[in-house]
């Protein structure tokens, strides 16, 4: 019925007033998508590890709660389970954070050093689903080797850069761990995370070397695999009936996750999905990052609705004789709220465009300077989309209300 | 746009009394109006400013709700009638005001059809073809693609007209359309009014304080401190 586009029209004729407008709601939507990207890279991170370990049950000490605080559990545990019938493997995992000191530092005298996590693994077992590790299962077996993480922080030294540079004949690349000297015999890749700024990979007994004052039986995870065709549940039950000890359960856990996350005497058992979703619950609910990171996306939300409103505001009250005009020519009050409603979305829709082109710049940026794991998802673009029209909606129906003042009586 | 047969007329007044405010301030502002205006008429409406021209003008126009009597406009009974009603009679009256509230965004031809787009059967290659066309007819062929700043006083205003006849109209309602013109120029206007009214068959309701166009009226009536004084024919 309505051949002439009123809204866009309007919009297009204020050029100055529309660059505003988009300028402000592109700002909102950068700010929407630097905090949930920032928000998501840090819970992807942090659980990249833990994603890539190949097994089934996990088993960690009661009193760890993160990648970065882990307490270690009697390695007998781990053997134990190795009879319960289902199981097919097992492999455990030692984690400690050592200080490392980085080899090619040509600034004041003093060494540069920074603490690394330092993950054991037993050679052969191949445990970790992670580029560079398969192939480098023969390079764990030399004592006082490591593999380095290449998409660690900087801050380590140019590892990747001049291992790749290495010719054969040429020296290795020496350094020290907690003091002790160590040959980079491979590069891997996982990436850094809030909790570790860099990674690497040793075999079980060179991390008893570099970690000397840990006791020989304790470990840190016991990674359990199960025969092609066991059932996760039912050979969790037996871990529940046949581990040593007492069995509790936190009392807040619903029944359904009570059976993939249980304490018995002096472990924790987990199923995979449970093992992962503690670490990423550890960093959302007890750390400030998901609130801090959630206000941020808020405050966005709310700079955005004010911006637009005051656009649409301005632009409702500079035509309210002629909106007025409309309605004496025998326009309904409709009409003129759906032009409102109608600038609000055209507004949100050509402000998203450059915000989100924009933003895959940044994330760009953000992943070369952090080494974070930050990229422009679909799921993430239709919520900041969808925020981004709300936002827009809200500011249109906070200021049609202003079009209900276009009294076609005063015109005259 | 009804079709009314020619011998009703197109406004009929009776017995109407409107007041502002309420309470002690209550200031009432007409008094017992009473007037019939024949289809095709032109009337001229004068008087001193703060008489009640203009208040009269808004009641007809439909644009204020009628408090007293029985206001007729179109066959349809005014008062106590429901917005929508009200909304509904207002896309069958041309409006003509002093200043010519065009909207700035649109060209000239796109305010013309904003009128044609009220009345749904006008398919939309039709509605730009009857903008056109009467922009032509009120001299403005070559200014059809021209925005409302661009354009002279005398044209927007011309530009208004064709916006309020564009869809035939029984009724014109026009207040003081040539108060911000020059002389030639406000003749020129009312007198493509009046031609293109009087080609149309619509009323014509102009208020005026411009005594040089008092000739283009059929009859004039006179208001003065809310009383409809004189109902005389055309003088001159």
């Amino acid at each position: 019925m309505f051949a002439i586009p009123l809204a866009w029209l309007q919009l297009k004729r204020e050029k100055i007033r529309l660059l505003v407008a988009l300028a402000g709601i592109g700002f909102a939507v950068i700010l929407m998508f630097l905090q949930l990207g920032f928000q998501d890279a840090l819970f992807d991170s942090a659980i990249t590890f833990h994603r890539n370990i190949e097994g089934d049950i996990f088993l960690v000490s009661p009193q760890s709660t993160s990648l970065i605080s882990m307490k270690s559990f009697p390695e007998r545990r781990l053997y134990q389970s190795l009879g319960f019938s289902g199981v097919k493997s097992i492999s455990p995992i030692y984690i400690g954070f050592g200080i490392w000191k980085n080899p090619f530092w040509e600034g004041p005298p003093t060494s540069q050093t920074r603490s690394i996590l330092v993950i054991g693994t037993v050679p052969g077992d191949d445990i970790l689903s992670l580029p560079g590790i398969h192939e480098r299962q023969a390079q764990l077996r030399l004592s006082d080797v490591v593999l380095f993480d290449s998409a660690s922080r900087a801050e380590f030294g140019p590892i990747p850069a001049k291992f790749e540079a290495l010719q054969p004949g040429d020296p290795p690349i020496r350094t020290e761990v907690e003091s002790r000297r160590i040959e980079v015999g491979g590069i891997f890749t996982m990436g850094a995370s809030f909790g570790a700024d860099g990674n690497l990979i040793t075999s079980d007994l060179n991390f008893r070397r570099i970690f000397a004052s840990r006791q020989k039986d304790l470990i840190d995870i016991g990674v359990i695999r199960l025969e092609p065709g066991a059932d996760l549940l039912t050979t969790l039950e037996r871990f529940k009936q046949n581990l040593p000890g007492e069995l509790r359960i936190d009392p807040k856990k619903t029944p359904e996750q009570a059976k993939e996350d249980f304490v018995v005497g002096d472990v924790r058992v987990l199923s995979k999905a449970a093992f992962v979703a503690v670490e990423q619950n550890y960093w959302k609910e007890s750390t400030a990052i998901g609130f801090i990171f959630t206000l941020g996306a808020a405050i966005g939300f709310v700079v955005g609705t004010v911006i637009v409103y005051q656009i649409l505001y301005t632009d409702v009250a500079d035509h309210l004789a002629e909106y007025a005009t409309l309605k004496a020519m025998g326009y309904r009050n409709r009409y003129l709220l759906s032009v409102v409603f109608q600038e609000a979305i055209i507004l949100s829709i050509m402000g998203f465009i450059p915000g989100y082109i924009l933003c895959i710049g940044l994330y760009t940026l953000t992943r070369n300077a952090t080494a974070l794991p930050i990229a422009m998802t679909l799921a993430r673009s239709i919520t900041v989309l969808c925020l981004t029209v709300l936002m827009c909606s809200i500011s249109g129906a906070i200021a049609v209300r202003k079009v209900q003042q276009a009294d076609p009586a005063d015109i005259f | 746009m009804s079709d009314i047969p020619s011998d009703i007329p197109i406004v009929e007044i009776q017995n109407v009394n409107h007041s502002f405010g309420s309470g002690r301030l209550r200031k009432q502002i007409l008094f017992n109006i009473n007037a019939t205006i024949k289809p095709g008429e032109v009337l001229i409406m004068t008087g001193p400013s703060g008489s009640g021209k203009t208040t009269l003008l808004t009641l007809i126009g439909a644009l204020r709700a009628t408090q007293e009597g029985s206001l007729k406009v179109l066959a349809q009974e005014l008062r106590d009638a429901p917005e929508s009603k009200l909304v509904e009679l207002r896309r069958n009256i041309g409006y003509i005001f002093q200043a010519h509230n065009l909207l700035n965004s649109l060209k000239a031809w796109q305010n013309v059809q904003m009128s044609v787009e009220l009345h749904p059967e006008v398919s939309k290659q039709d509605s730009r073809a009857m903008a056109e066309e009467m922009l032509a007819a009120v001299g403005l062929r070559e200014w059809v693609n021209y925005y409302p700043s661009e354009l002279s006083g005398g044209q927007k205003q011309r530009v208004a007209i064709a916006r309020a006849l564009v869809s035939k109209p029984k009724l014109v309602l026009a207040d003081e359309p040539t108060a911000a013109l020059d002389k030639k120029s406000g003749r020129d206007v009312v007198e493509i009014m009046q031609r293109l009214a009087k080609q149309q068959g619509s009323a014509i309701i102009l208020v005026t304080h411009d005594n040089r166009i008092l000739d283009i009226a059929d009859r004039t009536l006179h208001m003065e401190d809310g009383y409809l004084t004189s109902l005389d024919a055309a003088p001159l």
